[in-house]
């Protein structure tokens, strides 16, 4: 199990492994909301913690049709799938490495491009720790629609289709914590749920997945 | 006879063509009356006006369009535990249905807001929940039109049916944290008080009595014309062979 | 006998129409797949008995 996650972390940090290319796609859709909205620092801090969610969002969503898609053409999910370890295991894991390659290094940037989008100071601890607190999520939801879409006709734009309206709870509730704290509202409320989201997903979807891997296995 | 006997692809379509003009005609005859009542013949609200008149085609679709993914994820479970064919397939033969009935009952609702909130469109909890089961419904039509393998292909379209309809009532409680609604709340509750009056109730119940038969012959007829094209598959297979 | 709508009459058509017309699309797609699958389905089976 150790193996396997050393393996796919390896895989994602090697060159053209896609987690760089997650963390600068984040970049430029952050920094491209200023040219579309103006450089107004007070409409640009009242949106910054939507923006910032988003951001994450998508470069989440871009690296994830590459997570089960390379095994299955080379056949590795195939003796994956006949090792001992569970099938749902298995996509814990690849779902965890997942997290620590593309929404880890989100949640380290974010801090970094707020400033960009001058988010006010008080705000910068609860913006980090909903996005701690939510990105796991993202990617075991993106796992199960990972999972469904392997190897099907146009794939990669099916699973944006299937996997972002799933994304809006999580969204909803991480925005909502950073923006009640901006507001000088109660966030714990909000970061309780995003946690709760993490947690949930985290029990759910590696059955979901694995019972569509499966299905693709035969 | 039990449920499961319709399982029989067989006996499915021999039965389902015996009920199926019988569900038409009713259809035809509670929609007629239905809808005729509730045009020509209901007194208009006193504060709504004549816009009240869009109650019998807005919370009619509506009501459907929740209860038909309902039925979905029903028959979904159904498929991924007995595996049944027909199952399957009727889960595919709603959606569309499905997803039509959604967006007529976003259309009318919108045209309903512009007089009664003077916003064609608000983000309120409902209206919300209703465009992402929308998205929903496009979402499963698309993955099922792109797997070609039929078993596969209705294990993957299950998996996702009950996935989403998980994550439709997270969202469900998710918008209602994010923002207040405007959005009426149960015009048809069991609770006597909380009921409208008589005058409107009646033709609302024959119109969603109407559109419920509706659905169900169209399911039928859906359901017949994808076992019948599993069919032509097969039989085209036999013939390459 | 034709019910006074006055300045809800856009709203109220509009919503009947689309909702009757959408309805009428699905109806009439659904018939027009059942008739088109349901000759293949005969041809083919003509076919097969006529081997």
């Amino acid at each position: 199990m150790r193996a396997l996650l050393i393996r796919e972390l390896r895989l994602a940090l090697r060159s053209g492994g896609g987690a760089g290319l997650g963390l600068a796609f984040f970049l430029i859709v952050v920094i491209l909301v200023p040219f579309g909205v103006g450089p107004d620092s007070k409409i640009l801090a009242k949106i910054a913690p939507g923006t910032l969610w988003i951001g994450a969002l998508l470069a989440c969503l871009l690296s994830l049709d590459r997570l089960f898609q390379a095994d299955s053409e080379d056949g590795t999910l195939d003796i994956l799938a006949l090792s001992p370890l569970p099938l749902e295991l298995l996509v814990a894991v690849k779902a965890f490495a997942h997290w620590l390659t593309t929404g880890l290094p989100l949640v380290i940037a974010a801090p970094v491009l707020a400033i960009t989008l001058s988010l006010p100071g008080e705000v910068y601890f609860w913006l980090i720790a909903s996005l701690a607190a939510g990105t796991p999520a993202l990617s075991f939801i993106g796992a199960a629609g990972a999972a469904i879409t392997v190897g099907v006709r146009r794939g990669g734009l099916l699973l944006s289709l299937l996997v972002l309206p799933l994304y809006i709870p999580t969204l909803i509730f991480g925005a909502k914590t950073a923006t009640l704290a901006a507001e000088g509202g109660d966030p714990m409320p909000g970061l309780m749920l995003v946690l709760g989201l993490s947690l949930f997903t985290l029990a759910l979807t590696p059955f979901a997945a694995a019972a569509a891997l499966r299905s693709h296995l035969g | 006879m039990s449920i499961w006997e319709l399982a029989n692809p067989v006996r499915f379509m021999r039965l389902s063509g015996r009920v199926l003009p019988y569900v038409s005609v009713l259809t035809i005859v509670f929609l007629s009356v239905g809808l005729v009542w509730g045009f020509f013949f209901t007194p208009d609200d006193f504060r709504q006006g004549a816009s009240v008149k869009i109650i019998y085609v807005h919370v009619p679709l509506a009501f459907l369009a929740i209860n038909i993914y309902f039925m979905m994820f029903v028959t979904s479970l159904i498929w991924l535990i007995r595996r049944h064919h027909v199952s399957a397939l009727a889960a595919k033969a709603a959606a569309p249905i499905g997803a039509f009935f959604t967006l007529a009952a976003l259309i009318s609702g919108a045209l309903w807001g512009s007089t009664t909130w003077g916003t064609y469109w608000q983000w309120d909890p409902t209206l919300t929940s209703f465009l992402i089961m929308f998205i929903f419904y496009i979402g499963y039509i698309a993955l099922w039109g792109s797997v070609d393998e039929p078993d596969k292909a209705a294990d993957l379209t299950s998996i996702l049916c009950l996935i989403g309809s998980v994550f439709a009532i997270l969202s469900r409680y998710a918008v209602n944290f994010w923002s207040q609604g405007i959005h009426q709340g149960a015009s048809l509750s069991l609770d006597k008080e909380e009921n409208i009056s008589n005058v409107f109730w009646l033709p609302l119940v024959t119109v969603m009595t109407g559109v419920f038969f509706l659905f169900l012959t169209l399911l039928l007829i859906r359901t017949r014309t994808e076992i019948r094209n599993r069919r032509i598959t097969a039989l085209q297979a036999r013939e390459v062979l | 006998m034709i019910p006074e709508l006055g300045r809800y009459a856009f709203s109220v058509l509009g919503a009947w129409g689309s909702s009757i017309g959408l309805v009428l699309i699905i109806t009439v797609i659904s018939i027009y797949r059942a008739k088109v699958s349901k000759a293949a389905l005969t041809a083919l089976e003509k076919q097969h008995k006529g081997k």
